[in-house]
């Protein structure tokens, strides 16, 4: 594994939320994380709930800014800082780059299903039949109604939406994969193709951090954990 | 976050499109925008929010052209690869031109933007005329295709605007601004005034056009929701100033200044 690429350096990231119409109460999360993704990894990250996983999840795709610190993804073959780099850069990063996958779908009036998942194979590049052709099959192979394709997922149960979004995140996997609870309600047939989804991705070259709920879906995917508690316990201390 | 990022392809170009340099303008005492400065690439749509009295449609309407500013530069590149103009050293008429052909302004007030008593056909031919075209035909086939575009029914292209809905309305003065072609556009709340089925039927129009088109815009609206959705950036504006700017979505989910917090608090779900 350490032949492979590094695709995510971490270094001395620390985070705070001041919330300055509250008292400007602060509110540590974390300090000085460091840790590296290389290609072909799936890095779990461990700890309890509140401990600040989701925040560095969304720290590492420009979503949250840390309050020092250095997020290096490599992109086109070189290191960018995305808590430094350009809005535009960010957003060149994630269209080819990195990819976040979440437990929610934000969905879009009238964009049916289908759509959703072409979506990022056509920002990309891909041929309209080729995308339309590949949408599908992620979509059937997640179990989702073919009569359902054509609908907005406004209206769709919580499993399906999810099943949705996790369909547009693997019809293409980024090179770089951010998860957060991709199973959280699922049932047991579409977890475990959620399981061989990740487990693809990884044997393509994806480098992938995730937060799992479900321990039995933690460890099968997991090729290395990161207990972020002792960082919080170094943000509380500071 | 974002559910679709936005596939425009921003490599590779070197150069913003647009530039504003410490651009201000004052009434009098009072601010209206004070120092404002960006950079607009191509294919970029910048999201301007904040509360009335913030200074958005005061600085938007000195980016477009229309008020000049009492300080500070609007630098425009007219075509690709072309020097930079500063807008109000063009002589009125070379920016009346400019503002017509190269810039699309979509107001919020459909009214402001069209001409009530001509046809839906003649509004959009309008522009195109104005390009230089003179072809007959080939205009209102082209006025056609961006009927369709905008889902008004072809069969309405010699009905006047005051036929229309509201939401039609709009969607036409859409068409008669995107029809020429524009590198940049700019919009002031333009779901502004429109029922929420309605807006978000405009929404979807306006996220795809924007996409397939590849244009830059600069998008003034109050509605975060509306932000989060066409915009890939943020500047957020109080009192005239910019107090935070970044990532449209980092500055939604994760807002550092004091009064964009309070903005996105004070609203139930973006």
């Amino acid at each position: 594994m350490s032949d492979q690429p590094e695709m995510i350096r971490v270094e001395a990231v620390s985070k705070s939320f001041t919330l300055h119409n509250q008292g400007s109460v602060r509110l540590p999360v974390f300090r000085d994380v460091n840790f590296s993704v290389r290609a072909g990894e799936v890095l779990v990250l461990a700890g309890a709930s509140g401990a600040g996983k989701s925040s560095l999840l969304r720290i590492l795709y420009g979503n949250y800014l840390p309050s020092s610190g250095r997020i290096e993804i490599r992109h086109d073959g070189s290191m960018v800082d995305i808590a430094s780099a350009l809005p535009r850069t960010i957003l060149e990063v994630r269209r080819r780059t990195l990819g976040f996958v979440s437990q929610f779908l934000r969905v879009i009036p009238r964009v049916s299903a289908l759509d959703i998942v072409r979506d990022p194979l056509l920002a990309r590049g891909v041929d309209p039949a080729e995308a339309t052709e590949r949408a599908g099959a992620m979509l059937a192979r997640l179990n989702l109604p073919e009569r359902l394709w054509a609908l907005a997922p406004a209206t769709f149960s919580g499993g399906e939406q999810q099943r949705v979004n996790i369909a547009r995140s693997f019809v293409d996997p980024s090179p770089v994969m951010l998860i957060d609870e991709p199973t959280a309600s699922l049932d047991a047939r579409n977890r475990d193709v959620v399981v061989d989804l990740i487990a693809e991705a990884r044997s393509r070259g994806s480098a992938i951090v995730g937060i799992f709920h479900d321990e039995s879906v933690r460890e099968r995917v997991a090729t290395r954990w990161l207990d972020i508690t002792h960082f919080r316990a170094a943000a509380d201390a500071a | 976050m974002n559910a679709l990022v936005s596939p425009t392809a921003l490599q590779g170009t070197l150069r913003p499109i647009l530039s504003a340099r410490s651009v201000s303008r004052f009434y009098g005492e009072r601010i209206g925008c004070a120092e404002v400065s960006f950079d607009l690439w191509p294919g970029e749509v910048l999201g301007i929010v904040g509360e009335s009295g913030s200074g958005k449609s005061t600085l938007l309407r000195c980016l477009s052209g229309i008020d000049r500013p009492d300080a500070g530069e609007v630098l425009f590149e007219a075509t690709p690869g072309a020097d930079f103009l500063e807008i109000f050293d063009l002589p009125e008429q070379d920016r009346r031109h400019l503002m017509r052909t190269a810039w699309g302004i979509v107001h919020q007030n459909p009214r402001d933007g069209l001409r009530m008593d001509v046809s839906a056909g003649g509004n959009v031919g309008e522009r195109l005329m104005d390009r230089g075209d003179r072809h007959y035909g080939r205009i209102r086939e082209a006025a056609t295709e961006w009927l369709t575009r905008v889902e008004i029914e072809a069969a309405r292209i010699d009905d006047r605007p005051r036929q229309f809905s509201g939401g039609m309305q709009q969607r036409l003065q859409i068409a008669r601004v995107l029809v020429s072609n524009p590198r940049l556009v700019f919009m002031d709340e333009p779901t502004g005034g429109l029922d929420v089925s309605v807006q978000a039927r405009l929404l979807d129009l306006l996220r795809v056009l924007v996409r397939d088109l590849g244009l830059a815009a600069i998008i003034v609206t109050h509605d975060l929701a509306v932000a989060r959705l066409l915009t890939d950036r943020l500047m957020v504006m109080k009192d005239g100033r910019v107090v935070e700017a970044g990532l449209t979505d980092q500055v939604l989910d994760d807002p550092q200044h004091a009064y964009t917090q309070l903005l996105t608090s004070a609203v139930l779900a973006v």
